[in-house]
């Protein structure tokens, strides 16, 4: 079987479990919010794996751009417009400028001082909405604000008051974003970035402005993190500090290496583990940290290239 | 207000120790074996607590010498079993192996001693002021200053003067030269982790009697060690003791003018220094690579 017929079959496999998962969630003992934390947080890792994966940057901050989306489109509905689009924009608007200046100061660096100075600046955002209490609510989170219903012209969607129509807007959303990161990962920008990946050093005597794509990378890959914390805080109507804390970066690498840096898919199957393990091993044990810190462990030590960087690798074997 | 001042410079000094400590450790791991222990913060809390469990037995002074080196033998068994084998990989993998340590080591210590501050007896001798005036002068603050000098003294006469420092320095710089010349280059990673380790201990068991003991203990000194590091200078010891006096005594000196951006402070020192000195105030030419 050649290789673009396998992966046209992999897409429509994806894209028919992803259609249908309100129906068949229930029956396999979820539910459709969890269903929507799949898809929001495989949206996340996916974005984090546009620079981990595609351009071989570590960045191990990406929580704050998550949760800058969250606060942004929060503080939108709750003090300016009661509009779920214009929240959106505001809350990615803000993400991806935070993420243009802080990618300015450290493209310069890399490897693991990239990853150090990105968890550091992280903290910025974290003390940010921490200490701010009157506008961010401080450490009990942003509250008393809800979703609102988009009006089309000719249609209400009224993702408010219905689960499965809010997982059908989110699900468009990451149609959308996932669409336009696979056309860039697939167009000449994007294979610029992978040969960066490959060899930095031949990339730059090839006359690539190795910085300066980086820093494009990085602020694409914040940009589309963005949307996804703008849209897990819509899905709970509250956000708080631990959405944009250190934690949470870690939790995104794991879901990227979990499922498979290497492939487009991956880090959506590393979600999907990752939300249902975390969901059941919190509703079973007070000590679940524990059992994520043994987890990262036991990925790093015994499967580091993710689930489908095996499955691969046995179909080639 | 000089008073005032006084006080909290004095106070950032001593907040800027612990993150120098912790930054020196890190740093000696980074710089020889490229990997950022993220369970840095995990080890200092396990020493303060081992500190805590042996001090009924030991004393306060007793504790002191040994919870360090027990907490540096378990740092020598977590590198020997669960870093080594991620040497040469991604240091992607490295830090997320650690950032899972961190999370056990804080649950653990949470499950074995309670997730509530736990009282840490410092001896009397040592709380009285030493000054009617300068009330901030405890004996206790004094004391926790000579020993990171005292400990800082160590390492670089160690780094400096021992043929095991002198390796390390020599491996920092070129490690497949230093194991051509017939070094171990495990065995001395492994002493470089639990050297780090011991200072992360030390620290752990002089911040117990500052700022209590509980188990996030760890996790709040852990970032601003990075800032350290990054702002004193990348691959350079004496930067990174700098970089974490120097943030220390910005904190302080912020909390007098400016009290909620006493934790910002630190970063936007990270951001200057990136924008016009990205290796940082000491640090080598070459090491941002």
């Amino acid at each position: 079987m050649n290789a673009a017929l396998k992966d046209q079959q992999a897409n429509a496999i994806v894209w028919a479990l992803l259609l249908t998962m309100p129906w068949w969630m229930g029956a396999v003992g979820g539910y459709t919010e969890l269903a929507i934390r799949v898809v929001v947080l495989g949206l996340a890792a996916m974005s984090l794996n546009f620079l981990l994966g595609f351009t071989g940057v570590l960045s191990f901050g990406h929580a704050a751009y998550f949760g800058l989306g969250a606060y942004g489109v929060g503080m939108t509905i709750k003090y300016l417009v009661a509009s779920t689009p214009l929240g959106i924009v505001v809350g990615v608007a803000t993400g991806a400028l935070a993420a243009m200046i802080v990618g300015a100061l450290i493209v310069k660096l890399r490897g693991v001082y990239f990853a150090m100075v990105t968890i550091a600046f992280g903290q910025v955002f974290f003390f940010i909405a921490f200490r701010w209490n009157e506008f961010t609510g401080g450490d009990d989170g942003l509250t008393g604000w809800k979703r609102q219903a988009i009006d089309l012209g000719f249609t209400k969607l009224d993702i408010l008051g219905s689960d499965t129509l809010f997982y059908y807007f989110v699900l468009a959303v990451f149609a959308a974003s996932v669409a336009v990161m696979a056309i860039l990962i697939r167009s000449p920008f994007g294979r610029t970035l992978v040969a960066i990946r490959e060899n930095e050093r031949r990339a730059r005597f090839l006359g690539i402005p190795v910085d300066q794509h980086i820093w494009i990378s990085f602020v694409i890959s914040c940009f589309f993190v963005s949307l996804a914390g703008t849209l897990y805080a819509l899905l709970s109507n509250f956000t708080d500090p631990r959405a944009l804390r250190w934690d949470q970066s870690g939790n995104f690498v794991i879901m990227a290496v979990l499922g498979g840096m290497r492939s487009f898919w991956g880090p959506l199957i590393g979600a999907a583990i990752f939300v249902v393990l975390q969901d059941w091993v919190s509703s079973h044990t007070e000590n679940w940290m524990s059992v994520i810190g043994v987890f990262f462990m036991l990925i790093v030590l015994f499967f580091p290239r993710g689930v489908l960087g095996m499955l691969r690798r046995r179909a080639t074997a | 207000m000089t008073q005032l001042i006084l006080f909290n410079v004095f106070n950032g000094l001593i907040v800027g120790a612990f993150y120098a400590l912790m930054a020196l450790g890190l740093s000696l791991i980074l710089n020889l074996s490229g990997v950022i222990n993220f369970a840095h913060g995990g080890f200092l809390a396990l020493g303060a607590y081992i500190a805590y469990t042996l001090m009924p037995f030991t004393g306060f002074w007793g504790a002191l010498v040994i919870a360090p080196v027990l907490t540096a033998i378990f740092g020598l068994i977590v590198e020997r079993f669960l870093i080594r084998p991620l040497y040469g990989r991604d240091p992607l993998y490295s830090l997320l192996l650690t950032f899972g340590l961190a999370y056990v080591l804080e649950d653990g210590a949470r499950y074995i001693w309670g997730a509530q501050s736990v009282p840490y007896p410092i001896p009397a001798a040592l709380t009285t002021p030493l000054s009617t005036e300068y009330f901030f002068l405890t004996g206790y603050r004094l004391f926790m200053v000579a020993l990171v000098g005292i400990a800082v003294g160590g390492l670089f006469f160690i780094l400096n003067r021992t043929r095991l420092g002198m390796r390390i320095r020599a491996g920092t710089l070129d490690l497949e030269t230093v194991s051509v010349l017939g070094v171990n280059v495990r065995i001395l990673r492994n002493l470089n982790f639990g050297l780090g380790i011991y200072l992360a201990g030390l620290a752990g068991v002089l911040a117990a009697g500052m700022l209590g003991l509980q188990p996030t203990i760890g996790t709040s000194l852990i970032i601003p060690s990075f800032v350290a590091i990054i702002v004193g200078g990348l691959g350079s010891l004496p930067g990174t003791l700098l970089g974490g006096l120097l943030i220390g005594v910005a904190s302080g000196l912020t909390t007098v003018f400016f009290p909620s951006a006493t934790e910002a402070v630190m970063y936007v020192m990270m951001g200057l220094v990136l924008l016009v000195r990205p290796r940082g105030l000491l640090g080598e030419e070459g090491r941002i690579q």
